[in-house]
């Protein structure tokens, strides 16, 4: 982190307020102590995320004193894009990804961190730690550079750009393991509790607010849930669990049997749906 | 697994275990990518869901007939996946109650041996797989070189497939018999041969009783206790410094990661580069202040006195300080698909610091396949030579086999930055401290002020017949006539004298520019306004002869002349002898133009005479002070 603030003229961290930013964030804060970050923060809100998240976000950031710069895709709004009419596939391509491009040809910015780790997804494994992107925002994944060592070639020409991976050689377990010992405040969402879920298609979604409809024959039920992982409220799938601590949280993380992507309803759209939209400019 | 306390045991457990890094190389067939799938697997890390997208592919992509492809798990691009070859390097995780593991996957083929190299510059142990049928083959020689020149000193020989050989003892003993007998002079610590079925199991997580006769560990268990001595701690202190943390007028220190050694509060530092020394007065970090650091920990150092060091610098102990020098021999893996160019200048970076550096002398390349040396003029993609270096300011580094954090270096291009190459530092050439710049009574601006002017290199580039010299020799008549003292350096003529053992290649229009702006650096330095007309096509070179000058002292005139008109012209007949193939390597024909992007001055001889451009730059000349 310190190599990007030291040689970008323009870097950002791109907080997704989930538990991978989380954390990210808190090396932030270690690694220029007694300074804060040199950068401000990102968040790209696709207006689908949960009211938890964006409290959480609000509180988190008032507390730690830092500069948070939030991006709407407003003509995404306008066409209304959203996740049950447009599908998962266009709602993260036009919300999520077109966003994130808009906001960063916005400021400007040549460098972000993002919370990616190699071990969620297999085009993950091959992402360099520092991620060079074209000026069109795109990844070639057979033109990245080596990495040797600790060394980064930070150089870019204008108008190109490096994602940046802090966290790419850490696990899932890892994560939870960290915030338990460093305690580092988490959204409340991954924790047990009793929430209005609907399931659909095998999938527990958390009504988060009535812009999701009912189908007919779907019933709202209060049930004992907690997320592995947070997105937009309507893709994120929860499971049932009653760990309502972190020591919980890491106990049922060392049983797990499924991988925390399983949740996530953009991955299975098709095989390497992932490598896609990274292609695209998707973090 | 539900009790607190087992909770707190298995996090004990989680925080003791240590981390090893692994490289697997291995040919395409060798089965290496089963092999890690295999690992995955059998130490219980695949999740369900993998697990069932896995037996789905297998079904689609799958090479072994209906059974779980282990080998779908890891090959994770598209690309690689139609091809059935691994290209990149990918990393895994999997972790066993011993140890986490951190797998480097890497292609075998000859043309991705800089993703081996980049796989093992961040491991401690290289598992080499071997195919039993086809036994030590030349790229197992060359996996094992590569492994070695990276600084890998522990190897495991994992002799694949032993299962196709009907689990022959012989066959084994006469793979590890012909490998020890080559290793030998690689300097391996150790080599554990394993045999092993990726594809059925055996020997990977548990010993077989299919190879009773093998007595030894099973791979997975050889891994798990294998003693790499990769103790930093042990080495000495060292302290890139990679931001200096300023957050008001009250704090000052120097943010970075130890690389090397520990470091106490009161103990004495060095800063390398200038000799300054200083005691640190506190070891700074978010959750207070440490007492003591150790290699690996990432702090703040606050100093007791005001010392002047900036990102780059290395702190170190006094009385174990890294070598400072511009002069260094090392090794160098060439990583583009543009060959190296000797006397062009990269961009060289090494820890927090990045410095412009030369190759002076490429003594000889290495046959990464049979470990022969041989002369070289040049380095292409994946070749490994051996040379000298030369930096244009001192560095501090040590030898990359005492810490590869202030030994390994990368190379950058300039205009496209990508990484050109990776190098291995062995010996600093002499100590530059000890070499001192001889300073003169008579320097440059007292010559200048004797003459009325400001000396500067008028560098006019543009390709052959553009019109350059053409307005050149104008340029330096109306100066002459003015009462200035001048010179004039001409490309053909100066390959008639400086530089007539030079050719046309790439390699040799390096050295001849570089040559060039030497000359004209001692002409500037005499006191003189030089005007230099070559035809200087690539960009890096023509950025090398700027940095040789101060600053404001180069003005880079571009004689825009579009490629047709100029083959019209034709004023020496050498267009046409070059498009009938007479002349190679002919700028615009068979040799690239690298047209100026921020050039001073541009002239288009297309729609004004020559002695009004001449004029205009000797105006210029004047309203920038250059002349009175």
């Amino acid at each position: 982190m310190r190599e990007v603030a030291a040689e970008f003229a323009n870097p950002v961290m791109l907080y997704s307020i989930g538990k991978d930013s989380s954390v990210m964030l808190h090396l932030a804060m270690k690694a220029f102590y007694p300074a804060k970050p040199p950068f401000p923060l990102l968040h790209v809100d696709t207006t689908w995320k949960f009211r938890e998240m964006i409290q959480f976000r609000d509180e988190t950031v008032k507390r730690l004193g830092l500069k948070l710069l939030v991006h709407v895709n407003e003509e995404g709004v306008k066409k209304g894009i959203n996740p049950f009419d447009s599908g998962s596939a266009l709602h993260t391509q036009v919300m999520k990804t077109e966003a994130l491009k808009q906001a960063l040809d916005k400021y400007g910015f040549d460098a972000a961190f993002g919370g990616a780790r190699r071990d969620e997804e297999k085009s993950r494994a091959k992402e360099r730690i520092f991620s060079f992107r074209t000026s069109t925002h795109t990844w070639d994944p057979k033109n990245q550079r080596p990495e040797l060592w600790r060394v980064y070639n930070t150089r870019i020409n204008k108008g190109e750009s490096i994602r940046v991976f802090p966290l790419s050689n850490w696990t899932e377990l890892d994560i939870w393991q960290y915030i338990l010992a460093e305690k580092i405040p988490i959204v409340p969402l991954y924790f047990a509790k009793k929430r209005p879920v609907i399931e659909r298609d095998g999938t527990l979604i958390m009504r988060d607010d009535d812009r999701m409809k009912l189908v007919p024959g779907e019933v709202t039920d209060e049930r004992l849930v907690r997320f592995r992982t947070l997105g937009c409220y309507p893709l994120t799938g929860a499971i049932e669990s009653d760990a309502d601590t972190l020591e919980g949280i890491v106990t049922e993380m060392f049983t797990a049997r499924t991988s925390e992507r399983q949740g996530r309803l953009i991955d299975s759209d098709e095989k390497s749906s992932m490598e896609k939209k990274k292609k695209e400019g998707y973090f | 697994m539900n009790a607190p306390s087992d909770l707190r045991q298995f996090l004990d457990a989680q925080e003791k275990k240590s981390l090893l890094r692994f490289l697997t190389c291995g040919s395409v067939d060798d089965g290496k990518s089963t092999l890690i799938g295999r690992l995955l697997y059998d130490s219980k890390l695949l999740f369900e869901d993998h697990l069932s997208a896995l037996e789905k592919d297998s079904r689609k992509f799958g090479t072994t007939g209906g059974d779980i492809d282990f080998a779908l798990l890891v090959d994770g691009l598209e690309a690689e996946r139609e091809q059935g070859i691994t290209i990149d390097v990918a990393y895994r995780f999997f972790a066993t109650e011993k140890r986490k593991f951190i797998v480097a996957d890497t292609p075998g083929h000859e043309q991705y041996t800089r993703n081996m190299a980049t796989g093992a510059s961040n491991s401690d142990l290289a598992v080499i797989l071997i195919d039993a049928r086809k036994g030590v083959l030349v790229q197992t020689r060359r996996h094992a070189y590569i492994a070695s020149l990276l600084g890998l000193r522990h190897v495991v020989l994992a002799v694949n497939k032993i299962d196709l050989v009907g689990y022959s003892q012989d066959t084994f003993d006469g793979i590890v018999r012909d490998f020890a007998a080559f290793a030998e002079r690689l300097g391996f610590a150790s080599i554990v041969p394993v045999p092993i079925s990726a594809r059925y199991g055996d020997n990977v997580i548990a010993r077989s009783e299919k190879t009773a006769w093998y007595k030894g560990p099973s791979l997975l268990a050889h891994l798990e206790t294998v003693d790499v001595d990769t103790d930093l701690v042990a080495k000495p202190f060292r302290f890139p410094v990679q931001w200096v943390n300023r957050p008001n007028l009250d704090f000052r220190g120097f943010s970075g990661t130890l690389v090397g050694g520990r470091i106490r509060q009161g103990d004495s530092i060095a800063v390398a580069k200038s000799g300054r020394t200083s005691k640190v007065k506190r070891i700074v970090t978010m959750d207070g202040d440490l007492s003591e650091a150790a290699a690996g920990a990432a702090v703040t150092l606050v100093l007791a006195d005001e010392v002047d060091i900036s990102r780059g610098d290395v702190l170190s102990a006094p009385e174990g300080r890294p070598e400072v020098s511009e002069q260094f021999a090392a090794h160098l893996l060439w990583m583009a698909e543009d060959e190296l160019l000797p006397g062009r200048q990269y961009l060289m970076k090494i820890g927090a610091a990045s410095v412009p550096v030369q190759i002076t002398t490429l003594k000889h390349k290495i046959d990464v396949n049979t470990l022969g040396e041989h002369a070289a003029k040049t380095l292409h993609l994946n070749e490994v030579g051996y040379g000298n270096f030369s930096t244009s300011q001192p560095i501090a580094f040590d030898a990359y086999r005492d810490n590869r954090d202030t030994g390994g270096f990368i190379l950058i291009d300039r205009f496209t930055n990508a990484t050109v190459g990776a190098g291995m530092i062995d010996f600093s050439l002499r100590r530059a401290t000890n070499v001192h710049w001889q300073a003169l009574d008579v320097d440059k601006r007292s010559r200048a002020e004797q003459k009325g002017q400001k000396p500067a290199v008028l560098w006019f580039t543009g390709l052959s017949g553009s019109g350059k010299s053409t307005i050149a020799n104008l340029v330096e008549r109306a100066l002459f006539a003015e009462g200035r003292h001048t010179y004039l350096l001409d490309g053909d003529n100066v390959r008639h004298g400086l530089n007539r053992d030079l050719g046309f290649t790439d390699a040799d229009r390096v050295e001849n520019i570089r040559r060039v702006g030497e000359a004209a650096k001692l002409f500037v330095d005499a006191g003189l306004i030089v005007l230099v007309s070559f035809i200087s096509p690539f960009r890096s070179e023509r950025r090398m002869a700027r940095e040789l000058v101060g600053e404001g002292e180069f003005i880079e005139v571009y004689v825009d002349t579009p490629l047709e008109i100029c083959m019209q012209r034709d004023p020496k007949g050498l267009y046409k002898k070059a498009q009938a193939g007479e002349i190679k390597n002919f700028t615009g024909i068979d040799s690239p133009y690298e047209a100026p992007e921020h050039a001073e001055l541009t002239v288009d001889t297309t729609t004004a005479d020559p002695a009004d451009l001449a004029a205009g730059i000797v105006v210029y000349l004047r309203e920038k002070g250059y002349i009175a």
